[in-house]
């Protein structure tokens, strides 16, 4: 196909650059240009060659569209065929696309941000850095422990903590030695548990089945203890959450404190249940 | 080379002295250095508490309402994006996952609304991958805007475990300490639902670290007393907070309460504002 420039001049019909289509070359010329979404058709004598300021004659098209083509028929009339066809179709496209702004504007319109590409690697940067600084696993297994040290996990998990220790110490000696003896097994029983459950990795029918084991194991006098701690614990945790909070070293108990208030609740009632 | 002088003498000092040495020298970090902001939250403000009983996330803290969480892309999401979606569907429980088809925001909030979805999850498309988060609380709450950041999915983790079951997870929030941080920090929170079942032993984590917050999601087993193991599975991502909205989202109209001006808060390198 045959290669054709683009005409730069604001004046010219086709947009291409012909000897027919140049508004510098031919003495009588016309176009249809819009400006702020009406159409105005410009048109070029030789009468008028000698004026350049008065040279493109201005008229202003109807809105409505057969109208304007009416009127361009008006204007144009005895002017060569080739004109008046571009110029009608020049028209025709130009109501085409300023009906497409019109329905364009009315729809969401996509907004692009420019990028900048040293705020982009700045913030990069500055994200790595902050990765590296927030050291995320141990943050996450301090929480977890912590969490497990305030009991908010209920009964799940039975590890022999100290707290536990000291008030089982605190009670009568034949029960002591009893629970304790009782506690051993279990506790040796847990670690089997917690060895098998890592092999099988995150199971949670495995983990069901040691509640299970354990509540058959437990004798009713241990569970009535178990309840009795839990309930002291919760309570304990509850009375936390309600007095005023201690510190900056708590302050991200106001998130925890709400959620896990009442948790301890549900772990009771299904031990009850 | 003046500064290994004078580190080496100062070994040889701490040296020479023994035990009466005087203490080590705290690591000057960013966080040691940060400058002090006026907003910190402080656990025994009353202002702050009442805040948070009488704002938007109260019927939530209240246990008033179950979140229900609808997440959407912008037009024509690319393939990642959408896989994205469908996992972040599986890490937050009750939450659903609609397509848009060219549908504007303002109007189907009002659906959403009546259709009971207490929060509303926009994730923006850039390039084929998602670079943008919207969070907005439906009933009338806070909207806010994120750029999302280093984004890997499910099977680009190194891990061998599993999918996220159907399990409520817990929710760790770390680091959220200013007045904004708080807000945004509710927010995060209001998403999951209150009762983590701890049989699932799964956990997302928001932690926030100078203004970054990186969103995980592991499965913990307690390996004994002191120990606990996590295996992270599901999604991450980072996020950085670029505008907080009072109401839900409009971008002509709404009443910000908080822009991220680059000008000037992006001046001082000990400066966070989350």
């Amino acid at each position: 196909t045959k290669t054709q420039n683009f005409c730069r001049n604001e004046y010219n019909l086709t947009g291409l650059c012909n000897r027919s289509s140049c508004p510098l070359a031919n003495s009588q010329y016309a176009t249809v240009r819009e400006e702020r979404g009406r159409c105005y058709l410009y048109m070029k004598v030789i009468e008028r060659a000698a004026f350049p300021r008065r040279l493109w004659e201005r008229v202003l098209l109807s809105k409505n569209y057969e109208k304007a083509l009416e009127e361009i028929d008006e204007n144009l009339i005895y002017w060569p065929r080739f004109l008046r066809h571009k110029c009608k179709q020049r028209f025709t496209k130009i109501t085409q696309y300023l009906i497409r702004i019109r329905k364009l504007t009315l729809k969401r319109q996509r907004k692009l941000v420019p990028l900048r590409r040293k705020i982009e690697r700045r913030e990069n940067r500055r994200e790595e850095k902050a990765l590296i600084a927030a050291q995320l696993d141990n943050a996450i297994e301090k929480e977890l422990l912590e969490r497990l040290k305030q009991d908010t996990y209920g009964d799940i998990y039975n590890f022999p903590i100290h707290a536990f220790d000291k008030a089982l110490q605190q009670q009568e000696a034949e029960s002591e030695s009893e629970s304790e003896a009782e506690r051993e097994e279990e506790d040796d029983d847990d670690d089997e548990d917690v060895d098998k459950r890592e092999f099988v990795e995150a199971e949670d029918s495995e983990l069901s089945d040691f509640e299970d084991m354990d509540k058959l194991e437990t004798s009713s006098e241990e569970e009535q203890e178990q309840e009795e701690e839990a309930e002291k614990k919760a309570s304990h945790s509850r009375s936390k959450g309600k007095t005023p909070l201690k510190g900056p070293a708590r302050r991200k108990r106001p998130y925890i404190e709400i959620e896990y208030e009442e948790e301890t609740e549900p772990s009771t009632k299904t031990k009850a249940a | 080379q003046e500064k290994l002088a004078l580190q080496k003498k100062r070994k040889k000092e701490r040296e020479a002295l023994g035990d009466k040495a005087p203490p080590k020298p705290v690591p000057k970090t960013i966080e040691n250095q940060r400058v002090y902001d006026e907003t910190t939250v402080d656990p025994n403000d009353e202002e702050v508490a009442f805040d948070e009983a009488t704002d938007e996330f109260a019927p939530y803290f209240n246990r008033q309402t179950v979140p229900k969480i609808l997440i959407t892309t912008s037009d024509r999401p690319r393939g990642r994006t959408v896989r994205f979606c469908e996992q972040l569907a599986t890490v937050i429980p009750n939450s659903h996952v609609y397509y848009r088809r060219g549908l504007a925001l303002k109007r189907i909030i009002p659906q959403c609304i009546a259709r009971d979805f207490t929060d509303l999850i926009v994730i923006n498309e850039d390039r084929k991958i998602p670079n943008g988060l919207v969070l907005s609380h439906l009933p009338d709450g806070p909207t806010a805007h994120f750029r999302m950041s280093s984004v890997r999915l499910r099977k680009e983790i190194k891990r061998k475990g599993k999918e996220p079951t159907e399990h409520v997870p817990e929710v760790i929030l770390n680091n959220f300490t200013t007045r904004l941080g708080h807000s945004i920090g509710r927010m995060f929170a209001a998403l999951f639902p209150h009762d983590p079942q701890f049989i699932g032993r799964q956990v997302a984590t928001f932690h926030n670290q100078r203004d970054y917050i990186f969103f995980r999601f592991h499965r913990y087993i307690f390996k004994s007393e002191k120990k606990v193991g996590i295996q992270e599975l599901g999604p991450r991502f980072t996020l950085k907070l670029r505008s907080l909205q009072k109401g839900t989202f409009d971008s002509k109209f709404g009443e910000y309460e908080w822009i991220h001006k680059r000008r000037e808060m992006d001046t001082s390198r000990r400066k966070f504002h989350l």
